[in-house]
Formats: C-alpha cells, structure tokens, sequence
C-alpha cells in the first residue's frame, strides 16, 4: 500500500508495474526519491547528460498548492540550460513593483526594475505546481531523445539499508513491495525527508513560534502587477503583516501572519477565510479561494549533505523561512551543483570526494539562506519590545528618509551564492570584475546572437575574451568546450567586457558544467588550465 | 576611522537642553520612538561600520 498524502494538480506519472517487480533486485546507477521540483530537475540534469537516473515518487504526479510561487533568475538559468525556462518564462507573471505599507500608510514603493542585458528576469510568479509539470514535460522531451530517465509514480521508499558499494532501498507499491539497489541515492523527498528519519540523521535549527495563513483567490480584480507587503495591516484580523502577490490564471496570493496560539481548524474555515479576505480586499471584492493552507516554518540544516551514499538536496538537507523566496530557488542551485557531480563519478571521471564538495558548497549556500531569512523573521516578527520599537522607527523613517528604506526588511529576494574560498576553486589571478571573480555564477550578457549562457550547456567550458583559446580538448578525460569571443564582434552592448573584463585587455576563464566561475587569467596558459580542471573535479593536489 | 570619545559638541550645555527638549510632554512610548529613531538617524549619518561597532562597544555597560 501507498499512502496518498496530498490531492494532485496534474496527474503525470500513473503507477504502472515494472518488469523489476518480478525480477531478482535491480541494481541502477542513481535513485532519486522523490519527485518534487529538486528531484526533477536533478533527474532532467543527470538524464540529459546520458548518466541512467530513477525516480521514485510516492505520488503519481505534481500535488495540488501553489506553495513556492517566487522564481528567481538564476532558477530560470538553471531550467534554461536544462531545456524548460522558456515555458516557465511564457506561463509566469514577471513583477517588478514592490509598495510597502504600515497599518493604513504606504511607507514606500519600489522597483526592481532589472538591470539590462539578461535573458531572463529578476523573477517570475508561477505556482509550483506549474515549475514542476514544466520539468515533467522536459522529462519526456529528453526521453524522447533518448535520455535514459525512468520516473514510477506510487513507488514509496519504506527502508533504506547502506552497504559498502551501493544502497538497497525497499519500495512500496500498490501490487507490493520490491528491492532496488543503486550506486547512489539522491534524496529530494521534503523538509519532513523519509529517508534523513530513517537513516536517524539529525536536523537542528531554529523553530519560530508562528503561523501563516495562505489563501490563493481567484479574481479579475483591477490590482496592479505588484507586491503589496504590509506590517501591521489595517484590516480586521489580518494578524501581524500581510503579503498580496500576483500569480498566472488571475490567482492572487494572499498572506497572514496569524501569530503562534491558534486553532487551525477554526482558522481554516473558509467563511473566516472569507472574512479576512473581504476585509482586505474591501466590500464587494468579488473572488473564489482557490486554495487555503497554514504553515508554520524553521530555519534549519543538517550538518553534512552527503552520508555515503546518500546525497541530500533541497528541503531535506536545508529548510527556511519562505521570506526571501529561498527554499525551491537554493534547492534548484542543489541540484544544478550535484548533477554533474554525480555525472561525472558514475562516469569514472572524478573521485568520489567530489561530492564532498557538492556539501561544502550547498551548506555555504543554505547559511547564506539561513541568515537571509532569519534578519526577514526577525524584522517581521519583533521579538522584544526593543526590537519592534526599533522596527516601527526604521518604517516611520522610511516614509521620509531614503536612507531608512534598505533597512525595511520583509524578505530579501534569492540571489545565487558565490562559493568563496571553496576547495573546487581555481587561481583568480584576473584584475577584474568582482560579480564574475572564481566561485560566482557566470553573469549573462547579451552576444551578436543570443546571450552568454546560452553558450554554457553543461560541460566544462573555456571561455577566451580577446585572446587565444588554449590547445587543449581535455584533462583527465573531461571534455572541454571552447569558447572564444571577441568584444569588437561579439559584445554589442558592451555589457560583456564591462561583467568579465572590467578594466582588462583581455581574459581566460575555466567555467564549470553549473555555469560557476572556476578559475581565471589575464592570458592563456595551458599548464594552468590543466591543473585548474583538476582542482575543480576533486584530483587536485 | 577612530571612534571620538572626547569632548566634540560646541556649548554641550546648549546641546544637553536641546535634547531633553526634544523629550518634553511625550509619553514614554513616545520618546522611546523617538530615541530610536534619532539612533537611526545619527547612524546612517556616521556609516562607517567600524565606527559604529566601536560605539554600540563604547555605550554597553562599564
């Protein structure tokens, strides 16, 4: 048997029964258990670059929910190079104009307005369930293909057991249990992870004591396309602050935050739902609650990703406050870091170690979010009389001063770490820009044709601004994808030389298959490229 | 930059006055407001991060 947990919004993935129910254990490179969006677009990743990948899901396809419904640029750079940001891009709402309000007064506005020369935006509204049919679809696009991707829908892991040289996973399904055994094991299977309980892992943090109410309506109201945040609201019962935000398909995310000593069930009766909303949204809005969930959150990680065999990747390794829009974005940048990872060990290219580094990198990445979200927490929920003092003069200033405004925190928006000082990282030994210095993510700029990351699919690239690109077609085995670029033909709006080359002449860079800044050099110089490609697949000195 | 710990304000009677002044007929919610956002205000006006950490130092406790 298979519990059903949740209702689903796209059924994609009926149960149907597999030959490897009735044969001796199967034993496959990767499992992937679970198949939210992390685990999809791990499976699209790995698939994509011919390494076998399984999926299991205990459901049989996308649940119902918007829950994550902010996507960030670089989510939408990580679905583009994986073949799915283009349909994403279509279907979202992009926003750029935030207003924030205190009780009744709009404090101040403003715009996001994105900085020019990126193929994607700052962000776009998508309810998750959407992310992750796009990625399904994706799925079937590269098997089609050829991609050697199997999903099974209501396939439950009931029993993890790891051995030396691989893991045996029991598995459930409607007509019984088997065995699987695979090399490795990515677990993508939620905050409340199966898998990290039944391995007995640990997972410390931070609870706060408070309770959101989210209601998603349906309505063709005359809002503008804007986020409206307000601290303090002035409507009847709307708690401690209060978010409206646009979704696709005329949905509208409303939510409260309804402090911690409540009744759920009485807080979740539609007509008081009704009540709160009317009260927001004023006399005579006209709307339909389209969906209506309380959630409660913590800031928490676990101390290491990887166990053996088991890698950890989204919300089952790293769990935060949903202001800033951190938790499915980072979770992206998980499985965009570890796929080629992976990839690249079931290959036989890197050592194993390798993905030591894949939790090194990511755990950096989840303290960043940690910290993001906690100053958020903190200034929307003062936690001393002091502090909400404090709070309420940075928002009375803010209406006046200017300077008060960068202080006005309700969820600083995902941006993408840069993995500083990290083991995989090659000589920066380039004078130049900060935003593309070794360890961030390669900043897109706009070419003659099309843009920069349109350029870097996947592999390890090496990218010559202005000089000669190096002899060299691999190391160690791993490919190297050349390419060259000359600002006085490729680099129309000069926003390329201004992102790699700052004041320089001309530059070297190593590029990783994630599209992160691995090493760079004002010039050519094979023997460095070399040793960089090493370092960078875990066999460096 | 150093934190300046000596005497700085021009007729610090006058200065003094001013303050308590700024204080006179608010209640205690009131002024505390007001404190904080006068701490605001003088912060963002010195900016200088090592200054500050030396002042939120220099005013803890002895």
């Amino acid at each position: 048997m298979v519990d059903v947990r949740y209702d689903l919004a796209f059924k994609l993935y009926p149960y149907a029964r597999v030959a490897a129910q009735d044969m001796p254990m199967q034993r496959l490179p990767v499992v992937v258990v679970g198949g939210g969006p992390i685990g999809m677009a791990t499976a699209l990743d790995l698939g994509r670059k011919g390494t076998p990948v399984l999926v299991l899901d205990d459901h049989e396809g996308v649940g119902q929910g918007s829950r994550a419904i902010c996507f960030s640029k670089r989510t939408l750079e990580i679905a583009d190079r994986l073949g799915a940001g283009q349909a994403m891009l279509d279907k979202g709402v992009v926003w750029n104009v935030g207003k924030v309000f205190h009780g009744p007064d709009r404090v101040f506005e403003f715009n996001l307005q994105p900085e020019a020369g990126h193929k994607m935006p700052a962000f776009i509204n998508l309810q998750q369930p959407h992310f992750e049919k796009f990625l399904v679809d994706e799925i079937r696009v590269a098997q089609a293909q050829g991609a050697p991707i199997e999903i099974r829908g209501q396939n439950a892991v009931t029993g993890v057991a790891p051995q030396d040289d691989c893991v045996v996973l029991d598995v459930s399904t409607p007509e019984g249990p088997y065995q699987i055994a695979a090399d490795w094991v990515v677990a993508c299977d939620g905050a409340r992870s199966p898998l990290r309980n039944m391995l007995g892992l640990s997972f410390d943090g931070r609870v706060f004591e408070d309770n959101f109410l989210i209601a998603d309506v349906k309505m063709t109201a005359a809002f503008p396309t804007e986020r409206w945040f307000w601290f303090e609201p002035p409507f009847k019962g709307s708690g401690q602050s209060a978010l409206l935000h646009k979704q696709p398909d005329d949905i509208w995310r409303i939510d409260f935050q309804l402090g911690w000593n409540i009744d759920r069930q009485v807080e979740l009766d539609p007509t008081r739902i009704g009540e709160r909303v009317d009260a927001m949204l004023g006399e005579g809005a006209e709307y339909e609650l389209a969906w209506t969930s309380i959630y409660t959150f913590q800031c928490r990680r676990m101390k290491e990703f990887r166990h053996g065999r088991v890698i950890f990747a989204g919300d089952s390794a790293h769990q935060v406050s949903p202001f800033g829009a951190r938790g499915a974005n980072s979770g992206i940048q998980d499985a965009d870091n570890l796929a080629w990872k992976l990839d690249f060990i079931v290959k036989g290219l890197a050592p194993e170690s390798l993905l030591d580094s894949y939790s090194a990198e990511r755990a950096h990445g989840a303290d960043e979010n940690i910290l993001n979200s906690t100053r958020a927490t903190d200034f929307l929920t003062p936690k001393s009389d002091m502090s909400k003092i404090f709070r309420n003069a940075v928002l009375d200033l803010a209406r006046q001063h200017e300077f008060a405004r960068p202080m006005v925190n309700s969820g600083r928006l995902s941006v993408p770490c840069v993995y500083d000082g990290m083991p995989l990282n090659g000589p920066d030994e380039l004078d130049g820009p900060d935003i593309t210095r070794v360890g961030a993510p390669c900043i897109d700029a706009p070419l003659d044709r099309g843009y920069l990351l349109d350029r870097l699919p996947g592999q390890f690239t090496v990218l010559a601004f202005n000089c000669a690109v190096p002899e060299i077609d691999a190391v160690e085995g791993v490919p190297l994808t050349h390419v060259a670029l000359r600002m006085t033909e490729h680099d129309p709006t000069g926003a390329l030389a201004q992102r790699y080359l700052g004041t320089q002449p001309r530059a070297l860079y190593l590029i990783r298959p994630d599209q992160h800044v691995a090493a760079r050099w004002p010039d050519t110089d094979i023997d460095a490229l070399a040793a960089a490609v090493k370092t960078a697949i875990g066999k460096g000195a | 930059m150093t934190l300046n710990l000596t005497p700085n304000i021009p007729d610090p009677d006058g200065f003094y006055d001013a303050l308590l002044a700024a204080h006179e007929g608010l209640e205690k919610e009131q002024s505390d407001a007001f404190n904080a956002r006068l701490i605001l205000v003088l912060c963002n006006h010195i900016g200088d991060r090592d200054v500050l950490r030396q002042a939120l130092e220099a005013a803890k406790a002895p």
